[in-house]
């Protein structure tokens, strides 16, 4: 008998993009020739044929991408509990209004008076923004968290430099996301490593003994990535202060502390948002972000250029600004991310803002009373919006962090993130985030209980998952070796 | 609030799990003196309906929202999207998906990502392309990076005054805390980059182009590549225009080691600038230099083809400070979208539309100048051109501004030395009848 596509339910098999078509098929409307052709004036040697793409019909298109997204899984298809991403829902009308005609038919480069709607967008979302945070001024520019991290470093060496100082250290913590040691030393800095302490927050002590005056200051995370508030942070950022330091703050987890925490009263010089974690913008399957960077007064003039200020009633872009350490993207940064972000603020409001952290928070320490009889809690105390297990409890059955991540693949969940932060060996870092019901959680303890029993039980079921999904385990050891990252 | 799902009763009986009396209590640990004083300074949230209103009316002070035809490019460009880019692309199982770190669940994105890179090496004729940069300005950047760490003795690099303003911004701001000397390359009378002075630049780690540049003018890449490697450095070529390759030689086959630049063309709109996407490519020999995440082909358990994020021990993740760049998300679903855009046009339909924008853009530049404006440069080009003007152009500017048209960019914005000179640039949207209007508007 011959086989459709089907493979598996209503899982379909679909080809790459070239192993498919004919040549003469076209899957776009070909607008009309109103003016004559003309005859090509450019050297011989300077034209070519054109690439070798595919030619497909509108049908093949469509069908393809239509089967390709059916192997993919997104929060509109269930729960997405990675910690440290904050999966939370995306609303549907934010990516409406990011398409409002005007909007996003606009030229970057119209001048500002034929661009009020787009820079008045701009400017109350820096206002707004920096009510978020407690800070005194905004750039929007960083087009994502790593981004505004660069930008962060490049004004420390900018404030140094003016001062006449030259210092070439960083302390950064060993909870750290890999961007924060990687954007300091792209800026020309050394990443000294700061332990964090037996209860997995800094201690102000280690801080007090490395911050010198070689060391341009201290790149935290608060709440840090095991989902704790540092609670020595005004002592951590006054001795940092104190011998001529900036404390740069990555507020990758601002989704714990919305309308509860003021990070300028912390002693935070510049932070970034991730607007696509916190402020509900999608994640697209890696991108695009948005890393808006938050300062205080004291180093405004240092942000990239432009930002928006308004005067009277109309709003204008700002590029006189003689210590701005310039440019970091060829325009705005990534618009359109920022209107999505804009307009879930304005549908949301301050209290409801600060209700999502509260619920945010609510969920993990929920989870975390929840499993922790049967999962290994890395520190026991009190958790922020995500709480860090690890797989030590399993190690007998010898069940690692990864066999317990597939299972809950054929269970129909995202994983946790797993393997991070680096200091919690085997960690399962679960974020679940304020959108999660309380009939989903549940649900997802239960199956989590279940697979932790199967552990015990039949580990076979875990070591092989997962086994519902289209593919299996990949060799990822392959695609490192001979790389094929063309077809 | 809609996106709030928890009753009352349900934050009770989840409180008395956690063992808190309220809310608030869930944040008793938190030290007084970091705590948020009062309120946020925020407007009282709007519903779906009144957010709607509220954005008709920001887009009611655009001028984009009445334009007939705005005749600008540099960097950002107007082209027709096909309705079912968006409608697939938005399909939320790519949109709300995380990048690909579990491959089980990813198969989608990740193959899309795998088409993606190589479409975009066939297009630019290179061997191996990336997942995608911020913007063709940061992918420049990176390119010029990882160009100083492939020739690690060297810190010396020139780039062509050619390349769009804003990009040689980015490049000096990136490269601004390193020990790198940036050395900019004077552009010769036919619009094209000068090489002349190569030859005395010692340690001269790249030199990068643009082509078409941001005059639009189309640089010799072949001949270039030629001088450059002659000089011992590495050839790098960055483009605003990807259609432009429709027609052009690419810059792989013209000689380029690093290829890199703006993919907005390819079904993002124009949004004000962002997001749109940076694409990057080179030899194969310098992939383990590449910055940023690659999707490779691999097989599962059962030897089925899959594929998966791989060689990441460049990447900051693992390798943290000693990564090949600290980027992290990247463009995403706007790879998915270039992916299917250049699907959607074939390599029929792209030689197609890159020829409809050749043509109107030559209808409309030899109709300027027959009506008495001059080509600044004497180079060739594909869909912008710069002209100037012996009177002053800038009533018949405004009066075409007040019919909905914006003709060019006025030049002297970003190179002082060119007065009365204007970028225009069009594409397959602008309509013949429009440009009747401005080379009419002109001739009077």
């Amino acid at each position: 008998m011959t086989h459709g596509p089907g493979i598996s339910g209503l899982i379909m098999e679909e080809p790459l993009l070239w192993e498919k078509g004919k040549q003469g098929r076209t899957a776009f409307s070909m607008p009309d020739q109103d003016v004559p052709e003309a005859t090509v004036e450019i050297d011989k040697n300077l034209l070519g044929d054109g690439p070798d793409f595919p030619d497909l019909s509108e049908v093949d298109v469509v069908r393809h991408y239509t089967r390709l997204s059916g192997w993919n899984f997104g929060i509109d298809t269930g729960m997405y509990p990675l910690g440290s991403c904050t999966m939370k829902y995306n609303p549907k009308i934010n990516e409406k209004m990011a398409a409002t005609p005007g909007i996003a038919t606009s030229h970057p480069l119209l001048a500002d008076e034929l661009s009020q709607g787009t820079l008045q967008i701009m400017f109350e979302l820096q206002t707004f923004l920096a009510s978020l945070t407690g800070m005194d001024a905004v750039s929007l520019q960083p087009a994502a968290g790593a981004q505004g991290e660069m930008a962060g470093m490049l004004m420390f060496a900018a404030w140094f430099r003016k001062k006449g100082e030259k210092r070439t250290k960083i302390l950064i913590p060993d909870t750290a996301h890999g961007t924060n040691p990687a954007s300091a030393a792209l800026c020309g800095f050394k990443p000294v490593l700061l332990q964090s302490g037996s209860d997995g927050t800094l201690d102000a002590k280690s801080v007090a003994e490395l911050m010198d005056e070689e060391t341009v200051g201290i790149m935290l995370t608060n709440p840090n990535t095991l989902g704790l508030f540092e609670q020595s942070i005004r002592e951590i950022t006054a001795i940092v202060h104190e011998r001529g330091g900036l404390v740069y703050g990555d507020g990758a987890n601002m989704n714990a502390v919305m309308g509860i925490v003021d990070f300028k009263r912390c002693g935070i010089d510049i932070m970034h948002l991730n607007l696509h974690k916190t402020f509900s913008t999608p994640h697209g399957g890696g991108g695009p972000g948005a890393g808006p960077i938050c300062v205080v007064d004291e180093l405004a003039d240092f942000l990239p250029i432009p930002r928006v200020i308004k005067s009277g009633d109309k709003y204008h872009l700002q590029y006189d600004c003689p210590d701005s350490i310039g440019r970091l993207h060829a325009f705005f940064g990534n618009y359109g991310v920022l209107v999505k972000a804009y307009s879930y603020i304005l549908s949301m409001g301050a209290e409801n803002l600060q209700k999502a952290s509260q619920l945010a928070v609510l969920n993990a320490n929920y989870i975390r009373e929840s499993l922790r009889d049967v999962l290994h809690l890395a520190y026991d105390k009190p958790c922020m919006h995500e709480c860090v297990f690890s797989d030590k409890k399993q190690q007998e059955y010898k069940i690692t962090t990864l066999d317990m991540a597939k299972r809950l693949i054929d269970h129909g969940y995202h994983p946790p993130t797993i393997y991070f932060p680096l200091v919690v060996p085997g960690a399962i870092m679960i974020e679940p985030t304020e959108t999660e019901n309380k009939d989903d959680l549940d649900q997802f303890i239960d199956v989590f209980k279940d697979i932790i029993q199967e552990a015990r039980e039949n580990g076979e079921l875990l070591r092989q998952a997962p086994t519902r999904t289209k593919l299996r385990r990949l060799d990822e050891t392959q695609a490192a070796r001979k790389p094929c990252l063309t077809g | 609030m809609r996106y709030l799902p928890h009753t009352e009763k349900e934050i009770e009986a989840m409180l008395a799990v956690t063992g808190h009396g309220q809310l608030e209590e869930l944040f008793a640990h938190i030290p007084e003196d970091c705590r948020y004083q009062g309120d946020m300074k925020l407007p009282e949230p709007l519903s779906e309906w009144a957010l709607s209103d509220h954005f008709q009316s920001l887009a009611a002070n655009n001028y984009s929202t009445s334009a007939k035809a705005v005749l600008l490019g540099a960097g950002s460009y107007s082209h027709y999207i096909p309705e079912m880019v968006p409608s697939l692309i938005q399909r939320s199982e790519f949109l709300t998906a995380y990048t690909p770190y579990q491959p089980e669940m990813a198969q989608g994105t990740l193959q899309g990502i795998f088409e993606y890179q190589t479409l975009t090496a066939r297009l630019l004729g290179m061997e191996v392309a990336n997942a995608s940069m911020y913007d063709g300005a940061s992918a420049l950047a990176e390119a010029l990076l990882m160009a100083l760490r492939i020739a690690h003795k060297k810190h010396t690099v020139a780039i062509s005054s050619a390349i769009h303003p804003y990009y040689r911004e980015v490049v000096h701001t990136y490269l601004q805390a390193g020990i790198f000397n940036i050395i900019e390359l004077p552009v010769a009378e036919n619009g094209r980059t000068d090489l002349a002075g190569l030859k005395e630049i010692d340690d001269l780690a790249a030199v990068a182009l643009q082509s078409p540049n941001f005059f639009g003018v189309i640089e010799d890449l072949e001949t270039a590549s030629r001088e450059i490697h002659a000089a011992e450095a590495l050839f790098i070529t960055c483009f605003t225009e990807p259609f432009a390759y429709g027609l052009l030689r690419s810059p792989g086959i013209s000689g380029a080691d690093i290829v890199c630049g703006e993919g907005q063309s390819f079904g993002m709109p124009q949004s004000s600038g962002g997001p749109g996407l940076g694409m990057f490519a080179c030899l194969k020999k310098h992939q383990r230099n590449i910055p940023g995440r690659v999707a490779g082909e691999t097989v599962d358990i059962e030897g089925k083809r899959g594929y998966v994020l791989t060689l990441s021990t460049r990447e900051q993740h693992i390798r943290r400070e000693k990564a090949t760049s600290n980027i992290c998300s990247n463009q995403g679903i706007c790879t998915l979208t270039a992916a299917a855009y250049m699907a959607s046009l074939g390599a029929t339909g792209l030689r197609r539309v890159a020829k409809l924008n050749y043509d109107k853009a030559a209808y409309l530049k030899n109709g300027l100048v027959q009506a008495g404006a001059k080509l600044l440069f004497s180079g060739p080009t594909f869909n912008e051109f710069v002209l100037t003007f012996a009177d002053d152009f800038k009533p018949v500017r405004q009066r075409l501004l007040d019919k909905g048209i914006i003709a060019g960019l006025e030049l002297s914005r970003f190179y002082k030395e060119y007065e009365k000179a204007y970028l225009f640039c069009v594409t397959e949207t602008v309509a013949r009848t429009v440009l009747d209007e401005v080379i009419e508007e002109v001739r009077s």
